[in-house]
């Protein structure tokens, strides 16, 4: 029962934060490609409740950035000009899931003071927004990438187990082939073949399309074991007694059995897939910029001065770890309970 | 014997299939190094295509892939066009510096990782065991890009370690005492990262092989006969806990590998990493496909000294 409890509530953790970067357009007070010249690499808003006089206010405001004068780069606060923080406002357009046009915003602030709340980037672009859009794109990468991985891999996992012979023999010298591998070579070396200038789109589905099919071979594998204990199993020879067809077989009796296992199987994918993206975007062999993804967006801290001087151009980190962490707790609620099952 | 023939033919068919894999997607893949010359007015089209049948880039696929296994039998693993050299010094040089990152975080990972996972599986449930697996859990969740970052900014801030590359400028200046330390200086950062990926894993690991044979009835027997715990659980279960850990050994040498292209090139250490990556932006060809070959190479190494261990350990796979 309690080990029901903790699934649910990590499912239901992960469900928010996926919720959160689905709904981008919505928390979002800004568009990823909205710059602000005049404020690059300004610091994250600082939000105050108690103003000059120590008034205490329920609603949060800030003061907007000012560039310090003679300096390049620092900034100050302008005390004499207070912003509150607008809940629901009407802001920049947007689609919601890509479709129906929307214009409400969580929060934003009048303009033309910009609420930064991770900060901006070189070109003075929000952050904050870039991260939750461009998790769009890193999520969808590593779960339709994982989906790739799945499908192939139950598909030749249950030919192999299923018809044996030289089909198996052939199969399975393949998935030792590409399990031999480092995977993270085999991934570069199949970029490395593929043509380097290409549009951010062109780029998300070639991405998807190759480290999902490399990865194959994992649970091609897990699929054959189980397809092979279950096609012996008394009820399977039944069932084919009474003239059942192969298909029908793998359908009803031998391919459900393999379920518990993919799931966790993927629950272990998904968050390496998303490395991935992340670690090719970031080499700039991935999706590139003005797109956002989170991978394009560590990628800044590849020149030094950023790296020296920006700390929250690191954050968008934080939420591929809040990510990992969910992930991680998911792979392992789920290892329990289907291993309670299926053994 | 007959163990060890079949394990080294079964690699060295691997490494033919990876190869035949390698060319077979170069062979597929779109532009080539000469699409830049292509490109410039000064340089005539007869020129391009001369060098292109200098190369041996003019001939069909099968005759390509001998020409490159004759240079392979040469030791020169191709021609690498961008250094207009062939390609295996260059890798070798590389090659030899991951080894030295990988090998010292191999160590180090299993030194920490043995006596941690045993005292853990000794006190199962215990507070001590509960913050380790929390704390285990917690590195996992941390991806190795970010954690590399970290440390450079960390080094960046604080000046205690240098911020990239192997040695320091004034490296022939010195004398051996100091050659050494500068290395390690440049190391340790590289190998803190690569050890923050592994070490959950292979603690993880160690202390659920430990669990399960404590569990077992010799273990209870000897702890009957009044056997020291420390003896006990070193002597006793550690050995027997030993084998799927050997394996473990094999396998983990392709994630750390993996691990460890990412970091060089996140912390300019001149391993295969920046290499290959370089290549691959180049588009030279024959320095991308050393390096896999490379690559797996080591993982087959990895894998062919955790069966000789395997052999050494176990009596049952010597009976076999």
């Amino acid at each position: 029962m309690q080990r029901r409890k903790k699934l649910e509530g990590i499912v239901l953790v992960l469900a928010a934060l996926h919720g959160v970067v689905l709904g981008a357009g919505f928390f979002a007070p800004y568009d990823t490609a909205a710059q602000n010249r005049a404020l690059p690499f300004a610091h994250p808003t600082r939000l105050h409740f108690a103003d000059a006089r120590r008034k205490i206010h329920l609603r949060p405001f800030f003061y907007p950035w000012v560039p310090r004068a003679g300096v390049y780069g620092e900034y100050e606060e302008n005390r004499s000009r207070p912003c509150p923080v607008r809940f629901f406002v009407k802001g920049t357009p947007y689609r919601i899931a890509g479709w129906l046009p929307a214009r409400l915003h969580l929060f934003g602030a009048d303009e033309p003071a910009r609420i930064f709340l991770l900060g901006s980037d070189g070109y003075g672009r929000d952050l904050f927004s870039r991260v939750l859009y461009g998790g769009q794109i890193s999520l969808l990468a590593g779960l339709l990438a994982t989906g790739i991985s799945i499908g192939l891999g139950l598909l030749l996992g249950a030919l192999a187990g299923f018809y044996g012979g030289w089909l198996d023999e052939i199969l399975m010298r393949g998935a030792e082939l590409f399990l031999a591998l480092p995977w993270l070579y085999l991934l570069f070396a199949i970029r490395a073949f593929l043509p380097l200038q290409i549009s951010p789109a062109q780029a998300f589905l070639l991405l998807i399309v190759v480290i999902g099919g490399i990865g194959w071979a994992r649970p091609a594998r897990l699929v054959r074991g189980v397809v092979l204990s279950a096609r012996e199993r008394d009820y399977v020879k039944a069932a084919r007694g009474f003239g059942a067809s192969d298909i029908y077989l793998l359908r009803r009796h031998v391919l459900p059995q393999t379920f518990g296992l993919l799931l966790t199987q993927a629950a272990i994918l998904v968050p390496q897939y998303i490395l991935a993206e992340v670690t090719l975007s970031f080499l700039g062999l991935g999706v590139s910029e003005p797109v956002p993804s989170w991978g394009n967006m560590l990628a800044n801290l590849q020149h030094y001065d950023v790296l020296a001087s920006y700390w929250w151009m690191y954050l968008p980190g934080l939420l591929l770890v809040l990510f990992f962490l969910g992930y991680s707790a998911l792979a392992s609620a789920l290892h329990e309970r289907v291993g309670a099952v299926i053994i | 014997m007959r163990y060890f023939a079949r394990r080294l033919l079964h690699g060295v068919f691997l490494l033919f299939g990876v190869s035949v894999l390698s060319f077979l997607f170069a062979s597929l893949a779109p532009g080539s190094f000469f699409d830049e010359m292509r490109m410039n007015p000064q340089i005539s089209p007869q020129t391009v295509a001369a060098l292109r049948a200098q190369f041996g880039l003019d001939q069909p696929l099968p005759v390509r892939y001998v020409l490159w296994l004759q240079s392979v039998l040469h030791g020169e693993l191709g021609f690498s066009f961008a250094y207009n050299s062939p390609a295996a010094p260059l890798l070798f040089v590389r090659a030899r510096n991951t080894l030295a990152l990988t090998a010292s975080a191999t160590l180090l990972a299993w030194l920490i990782a043995i006596p941690v996972g045993v005292w853990t599986a000794a006190r199962k449930g215990s507070s001590a065991d509960r913050v380790t697996s929390a704390s285990t859990a917690v590195m996992l969740g941390v991806p190795d890009l970010l954690l590399a970052l970290g440390l450079l900014l960390l080094a960046v801030r604080t000046g205690w370690f240098p911020t990239g590359g192997m040695v320091s400028p004034s490296f022939e200046a010195m004398r051996f005492g100091q050659k050494v330390k500068d290395v390690a200086a440049h190391l340790a950062l590289p190998v803190v990262a690569l050890l923050a990926g592994t070490l959950p894993v292979l603690v993880r690991h160690v202390r659920a092989a430990m669990i399960e044979v404590l569990d077992s009835t010799f273990i209870r027997a000897a702890r009957g006969h009044g056997i020291p715990r420390q003896r006990l659980l070193f002597r006793y279960a550690l050995p027997a806990a030993a084998n799927p850990l050997i394996s473990l050994f094999g396998f983990s040498v392709g994630t750390l590998l993996s691990a460890s292209l990412l970091i060089e090139v996140v912390m300019s250490w001149p391993g295969l990493g920046p290499l290959f990556l370089e290549a691959i932006l180049a588009r030279d060809l024959y320095l991308v496909i050393g390096g896999v070959m490379l690559s797996t190479l080591f993982l087959l190494a990895g894998n062919f000294l955790s069966d000789v261990l395997l052999y050494i350990g176990d009596p049952r796979i010597r009976a076999q």
